[in-house]
């Protein structure tokens, strides 16, 4: 491969014939004649990978700037490893610390400041740090190496037996490992030795140094970097130093780290995604291996010896360094030895790219054609990670290497001249490749191409480019609009699944409403401290959840639990992902406000507002961000088998209904642009978007659940796996994802398969990958990945193509994906075909992926603009480290707050009114509004009409009146809004007056729509129809006219219970009660009693209980009454005059002789403490007894019983006297008796 | 009204010293001028029932019923009064609802002829007419009706008194045009929580989505606030999303600090409330 690329630099191979080989299609045309060198022999998979290392390394002096690009490839394995898959495994246990720091070592390293030494040293740090960051390049090149090159072939051909070798090439490499090559990698620390020369911004952090491999050797002092540092990762730092006497370039071999995203990492411990540098080549052609082999073994032998030999320099220059170098940032601690180095530009002094300083321009417009081939020809394994590698160049500041070297010193071997060695040469050729790719740029989102547009360098390299670009920006309407935070809601109650019919028992029932009470309350408690340091969710709630989860297998809930927790999932995480893409990007217009003038203020206080930030790189490994940690948690937690059974039976179901939703084809296509289209268009667009989010989150969490049990911290060893696959490969999958992808591919839907079972995948555990139907699932996504090449717009709109691109770009470079697959070429793929009748639902074709979509799903897309925008920022600001602005502007439209947040009202309103009605009413609305609006734009009829009658039909008939007529109204909403924003986007200024002058005009004269408002109110007037309400029927019985103006029950009871009290005691001194106070208390005791309206039988029933004791206290003279006022009322003494006592009892018998009035409690009256107290408190009580007795006599009152106790009274032992009266009392009391019984059988009840 | 923190502690600590009684409920507003009348006898009740709680265990004893029954028989011999029980509640610091229960309890045990039970004594403590023991009766009557915190008075005074609340209630919704579903047709549907009233259409109150309404006849004080959140509020929202809490007598205001989170305190029917308006053009 080197061979080749060194062919074509050197002109030897024409660069439209390597085109031309790089474009063929994969499947059949590689057999067309290539005339030139043995090109057709060669693998396109074997050359890509080559050349993206050989641009990763050309480059690596440059790309401080932010996480490092890795491009995952299979690459060569320490010699010791080699078994397959434990060796790949073995790489990511390293790579947490020793990759890291190989990585930035290479991405510092000065290529020419290496000796060939430190190529050895390298060997011999990968082995020990990481085993992985050994980069082996395709050895081909020594096949085809003039002589001159031999020193390189053999550093080359060090026996790097790799994993891809193993795998690749079945028995017959196996047989030979000395076939195996790679190219050497300066690894680890003698990549760091050079560094120096790096000149970039200090970097003050210490701490950031790497703890793996390096951190021994590191050296305090230096690691100047700019800007960008991940400050996530502690080996992110470079280490500095040591700078080896290296008298020939080696090609330094960068392994980036994926950066890990933020803490959330759950299945990845720091395993890696790998740099983009080294690939090995697969099966090598026997025919050009022979030569290499004599090469290898020579070298083999060698290996040893230099190995020794660059570790004693290795020794020595740490040393050197220790002493030399202070803790001050030494821009320029150590230069390189190599002849003809000169000493580095400070990192303050900028260099500031200029293209008329370019060199070596023929070769990078051919590396540039070469690369943009691959690009474009979804050659590379992630298109986005390259896009990023190019912005890094880009917005590199480390001012390179060996600018000027080869002047000096005439580099014999074109592959080791420094094409991109100065700043210059990469800007260059980034604006070149940007150029080539500006369809796949121009897609970005409209942050990232404005900081594109004004990015100075790409400006002063191209105008061109900045011209199209600003266009583009201006042209684009795509915005990636930020999502409001859900706010957090519960799963509304729905009786008809969740009410106690639903359960098999009363105690089910209780259990699950305990349940889910302590399922909210696990879940408010993880949203108040998960975020407190040192908090832990098993230690903490680990018991609670324990406890609820037991109870649910007693009382066999987990259906309902299941179903729960997935819809509280739902609600919570579906749009949650989306934060942080959007916002962050500085407000556009806040430029336009503060003018220029103000923009050095404005600068000043940006500076003040960054803070640094990671940059994640477009490749972070899976995560569950936000509230979907609390789930995940909450599942491993939990361990529970039945209720992982049930969800995974539910997740299952509902992915795959959600996989067949139909999404109408209504004839869009994509030229009419994002914002525009049909509504029905937009709606069915709106709908694909729920439906893609939500698929993807369930199919993540199934995911999770599936490979939970396998989930391991470390890899499993060798045989182990091998059983467990082999044991595993025998058992049924949840999900057989080979016949979901298969299917969706023929019917065209790939745009909503593939992202979900992107998710679904990257969960997989350590031996998911190489289980059969896992590794013919990747194989067959590798194959679609291929196939969507950008370049080649089939029959799938863009943005579907690049949404697509991006997830599965994203899977092949995530930690689980195995590293060799994707360059293989013996993979057994399975030919996916396309059904060419069933693309009736097909949904690959129609414009259904925006940029919001593509950003809500790719969230590491905006990593693109977070570069950019460090970039702008580190250009103000001298501190290094990455920066974010805290946007100090709303995100939310301008526009009068109070009307804004009214607006935001109603909508929440709007939401909040659906929440809690069973979904099925939600779907009719939409259906409706969605129907009716569309009818009004096409035939002009009007919603108001339209929607309510359709919303009156539709709707069950018990539906109640309030909520009929909300949802009627909702609908004429929905349906007039759908009609004026398709209005507003679609016709033109003027036509769109006049419409929507017509519209309201007929709408606020239009009689449907007042008298709609009016039946509502009339509706809501109206008791409910359903359910008969008791207290209603009460309500009735209130007296004609009642203004329900009386005194409250309690009121009453509690003035009565006053003077009851007073009655018994204890009372102040000189308490007492006027007749007046207590004529007024029953008073309005009558009125209290005849409104119903607050009356309920137990406080009815109280008062009279109360009235009767009042009446006891009266007679008995208990009462503390004021003396007699002389003047009696006109009123009361109209007939015959009664004492004011009697006049009360009067009032009292009134209250109970009321028609309708239960039972009084009168015999309380006539019981021997009574009858004693009235006795002996004199002839005046003993005379108002009588004329109460009488009353209540005549009203009919005394029921028999009563009577019948008086009769019992009677007959005890009585003094004399008071026999006398109680048998005059009896024989008035049994005369009026019987008289009235002659009237009726019965007194009243 | 929303009194603070602070506040509510100094009228706590001065009820420290109060009995339930109508003359302590006098000196209290005496004390106390500028709060309503309710308010004060609600925090006095809820902080009076802390202090039984605190102190119950000692009274519950066998030895203390003997005791308390032993004091008052010899008491009655002593002077034949219907004050007895009241004074001795009063002397040992219990409510005197149940020292009347535990002696009348007691001295049904004694009674050979009635079969005791927990209705009969109920019934009794209802109607002390209908205690054989006519000294007795006029002591337990004293008792319950001299007691503002504890027995049947009360009892019947808070059921009136948390009904009436709910009705006031419905009138508002009504006179607004809300419509909603009451407790009893909630039962009727199933729901496993009910709220007073849960809106069907829902509407916002100081700028907050409001679903459901629970109206509290009582004072909202920690304790009381805090088992409320656990029993039914948090459990509403579980179920219905965000709701109000209206403590008619008023509560804490340091304890409406879970806005953000869905529950809302208001001491009466809101007066700002948005519902959804359907301006349509």
């Amino acid at each position: 491969m080197a061979a080749l690329l060194e062919s074509l630099l050197q002109k030897k191979v024409d660069a439209k014939e390597a085109v031309r080989w790089l474009r063929r299609r994969q499947q059949g045309e590689d057999r067309s004649p290539c005339k030139t060198l043995a090109i057709e022999r060669l693998q396109r998979q074997e050359f890509v990978p080559f050349l993206l290392n050989f641009l990763r390394e050309q480059s690596s002096h440059a790309l401080a700037n932010g996480p490092a690009t890795p491009a995952k490839t299979p690459s060569s394995r320490p010699i010791r490893t080699q078994g397959f898959s434990s060796e790949r495994r073995g790489c990511r246990i390293g790579t947490g610390t020793g990759l890291r720091s190989t990585s930035r070592v290479q991405l510092f390293s000065p290529t020419p400041s290496l000796s060939p030494g430190s190529g050895t040293e390298g060997d011999i740090s990968q082995g020990v740090l990481s085993g992985v960051s050994a980069m082996s390049s395709p050895s081909f090149s020594s096949g085809w190496s003039p002589g001159s090159r031999a020193p390189p072939s053999e550093r080359r051909s060090a026996q790097r037996p790799s994993l891809g070798d193993f795998m690749l090439s079945p028995p017959e490499v196996q047989g030979h490992p000395s076939q195996r090559r790679g190219r050497r990698r300066s690894s680890g620390t003698a990549a760091h030795q050079g560094r120096q020369s790096g000149g970039r911004g200090r970097s003050d952090d210490v701490g950031r140094r790497s703890a793996g491999g390096v951190g021994g050797k590191m050296n305090t002092s230096l690691s100047p970097t700019t800007v960008q540092l991940n400050f996530n990762n502690l080996e992110d730092f470079p280490p500095v130093g040591a700078s080896t006497p290296s008298p020939v370039l080696i090609k330094p071999s960068r392994r980036i780290n994926p950066t890990p995203v933020s803490g959330e990492r759950p299945l990845s411990k720091p395993k890696t995604c790998f740099t983009s540098t080294p690939f090995r080549d697969p099966s090598i052609p026997a025919t050009i291996s022979g030569g290499i082999e004599a090469a290898t073994q020579v070298t083999g032998g060698l290996h040893g010896l230099e190995e020794e030999r660059e570790l004693l320099r290795r020794e020595k220059s740490k040393i050197a360094q220790q002493a030399c170098s202070p803790l001050k940032p030494v821009p320029e601690p150590c230069t390189p030895t190599k002849p003809g180095a000169k000493p580095r530009a400070s990192p303050d002094l900028q260099v500031t790219p200029d293209p008329s300083k370019v060199t070596f321009i023929p070769e990078l417009d051919l590396l540039a054609q070469l690369y943009c081939v691959c690009i474009s020809e979804n050659l590379v394994p992630n298109v986005f990670l390259e896009l990023f590698f190019l912005l890094q160049l880009l917005t590199s500041r480390t001012q390179p290497v060996a600018e000027k070297e080869e002047e000096g010193l005439q580099v014999t071997d074109v592959l080791e001249s420094h094409y991109l060695g100065s700043l210059h040469n990469c800007v260059y050729f980034a604006v070149k490749v940007l150029e080539n790719q500006f369809e796949l740029v121009c897609h970005l989102d409209k942050g990232t191409l404005r900081l594109l547009a004004e990015n100075e360098r790409l400006g002063s390299f191209s105008p061109s480019l900045r011209e199209r670009l600003t266009q583009a920006q201006e042209t684009s309407t795509a915005k990636v609009a930020p999502t409001l935070p859900p706010f957090m809601q519960s799963v509304s109650f729905q009786p008809a699944t969740d009410n106690r019919s639903n359960f098999s028992s009363d105690k089910a029932f209780h259990t699950f409403k305990k349940q889910r009470d302590v399922f909210y309350e696990l879940l408010r408690e993880w949203e108040d401290n998960h975020q407190e340091p040192g908090w832990e969710f098993e230690r903490v709630l680990g018991r609670k959840v324990r406890e609820m989860v037991s109870q649910m297998s007693v009382a066999g809930n987990h259906p309902h639990f299941a179903r729960l927790f997935q819809k509280q999932l739902v609600q919570m995480c579906k749009t949650q992902q989306v934060t942080g893409s959007p916002g962050d990007a500085p407000d556009p217009d806040l430029l336009g406000i503060l003018g220029a003038d103000s923009l050095g203020r404005l600068k000043r206080l940006q500076e003040r507002l960054i803070q640094p930030q990671g940059l994640t790189g477009p490749c972070p490994p899976p995560s569950f961000p936000g509230h979907q940690e609390f789930f995940r948690d909450f599942l491993q937690t939990a361990g529970s088998c039945q209720l992982n059974q049930h969800l995974t039976d539910s997740l299952c179901q509902q992915l795959l209904q959600l996989d067949e939703v139909s999404i109408l084809d209504l004839g869009g296509t994509e030229e009419e642009g994002e914002s525009e289209g049909d509504m029905e268009q937009q709606d069915e667009k709106q709908r694909f978007s729920s439906v893609l989010l939500t698929a993807r989150l369930l199919a993540k969490f199934l995911g999770f659940i599936t490979f939970l049990p396998y989930q391991t911290t470390e890899p499993p060893a060798r045989e182990v796996q091998e059983a467990a696959i082999a044991m595993r490969n025998k058992r049924c999958t949840v999900l057989d994802v080979c016949a979901v992808l298969r299917r969706s591919v023929c019917r065209r839907r790939m745009v909503l398969t593939v992202p979900w079972l992107v998710e679904f995948l990257s969960m997989l555990d350590f031996c998911g990958p190489f289980l059969q139907c896992y590794r013919t699932a990747l194989g067959m996504l590798l194959h679609i990945y291929r196939r969507l090449a950008l370049a080649q717009r089939g029959y799938m709109s863009y943005l579907n193509q690049l949404l697509l691109v991006a997830v599965l770009g994203w899977l092949f470079q995530i930690p689980v994906f195995p590293e060799d697959l994707f360059f293989r070429s013996d993979f057994e793929v399975e030919m996916l075909v396309v059904e060419d009748g069933a693309t009736a639902q097909g949904l690959d074709g129609l414009p259904l992926v925006d940029q919001q979509i593509l950003y809500t799903c790719c969230p590491y897309l905006s990593e693109f603009r977070k570069l950019l925008a460090a970039f702008v920022a580190g250009s103000m600001a001298k501190s290094g480290g990455l920066i974010r602005k805290i946007t100090p502007t709303s995100a939310e439209p301008r526009g009068p707050p109070a009307v804004r947040s009214q607006q935001k009202l109603q909508a929440e309103l709007e939401q909040a009114f659906f929440h809690n009605q069973p979904p099925s009413l939600r779907r009719t609305v939409e259906f409706v509004a969605e129907r009716v609006g569309s009818n009004c734009v096409k035939h002009i009829n009007f919603c108001s009409e339209k929607g309510p009658e359709a919303i009156r039909i539709l709707l069950p008939e018990e539906t109640s009146p309030a909520v009929l007529s909300t949802s009627e109204h909702v609908t004429v909403r929905l349906a007039t809004e759908k009609a004026c924003s398709w209005l507003s986007s679609n016709i033109a200024a003027l036509i769109k007056r006049e419409w929507k002058n017509a519209f309201q005009r007929v709408m606020k004269t239009h009689p449907s729509s007042p008298a709609a408002q009016g039946e509502a109110v009339l509706a809501w007037e109206q008791p409910p129809l359903h359910g008969a309400d008791p207290k209603k029927d009460m309500v009735s019985h209130c007296p004609v006219g009642c203004a329900h103006k009386a005194s409250l029950p309690s009121d009453i009871i509690i003035e009565m219970k006053e003077a009851l009290s007073i009655a018994v005691g204890p009372r102040y001194e000189g308490e007492h009660l006027s007749h007046r106070e207590l004529e007024y208390l029953l008073l309005r005791v009558g009125k209290t009693l005849s409104c119903r309206k607050f009356l309920t039988p137990v406080s009815e029933q109280m008062i009279l209980h109360c009235s009767v004791l009042l009446a006891c206290k009266l007679v008995c003279g208990e009462l503390p009454l004021t003396a007699q006022l002389a003047v009696p009322e006109p009123d009361e003494t109209s007939e015959q005059s009664i004492s004011p006592v009697c006049a009360l009892l009067q009032q009292l018998v009134g209250l109970w002789r009321r028609d309708p009035c239960p039972p009084t409690p009168c015999h309380t009256l006539f019981t021997e403490t009574v009858i004693t107290k009235v006795l002996s408190a004199g002839e005046t009580n003993w005379h108002d007894f009588k004329f109460l007795a009488r009353q209540l006599l005549e009203s009919r009152l005394l029921s028999e019983e009563t009577l019948s106790r008086w009769e019992n009274l009677s007959k005890l032992p009585w003094p004399f006297d008071s026999m006398k009266k109680i048998e005059e009392l009896a024989s008035v009391l049994s005369a009026l008796s019987l008289q009235s019984r002659q009237d009726t059988m019965h007194c009243p009840e | 009204m929303k009194l603070s923190r602070a506040e509510y502690r100094v009228i706590a600590k001065y009820t420290d010293q109060l009995k339930p009684t109508r003359q302590c409920m006098k000196m209290l507003q005496e004390r106390f001028p500028g709060y309503l009348p309710s308010t004060l006898l609600s925090i006095f009740s809820l902080e009076y029932q802390k202090r039984i709680k605190r102190t119950i265990s000692k009274h519950h004893t066998p030895e203390a019923f003997e005791d308390y029954y032993q004091s008052y028989m010899h008491q009655m011999k002593m002077c034949r009064s219907s004050q007895v029980l009241f004074s001795l509640a009063n002397k040992v610091d219990l409510s005197p609802s149940l020292m009347a229960r535990i002696i009348l309890e007691r001295f049904l045990q004694e009674q050979d002829d009635t079969p005791f039970s927990k209705q009969v004594l109920n019934s009794m403590l209802r109607d002390p007419s209908s205690i054989p023991d006519h000294s007795l009766a006029d002591n337990v009557y004293q008792c319950t009706i001299n007691d503002c915190c504890y027995g049947p008075w009360v009892d019947s005074i808070k059921h009136a008194i948390g009904h009436e609340h709910e009705m006031l209630l419905h009138d508002k919704l009504r006179e607004k045009n809300l419509s909603f579903l009451d407790e009893n047709q909630l039962r009727a549907k199933g729901y496993d929580k009910t709220p007073d009233i849960i809106l069907e259409v829902p509407i916002a109150v100081e700028g907050r989505i409001v679903h459901w309404i629970e109206s509290k006849a009582s004072f909202g004080d920690d304790h009381s606030h805090q088992n409320y959140l656990n029993e039914q509020f948090w459990s509403y929202w579980n179920r219905f999303g965000p709701g109000l809490v209206i403590y008619w007598h008023g509560f804490i205001e340091e304890l409406d600090c879970h806005r953000d989170r869905g529950i809302m305190l208001k001491d009466g029917f809101p007066s700002d409330i948005v519902t959804l308006s359907y301006r349509t053009g």
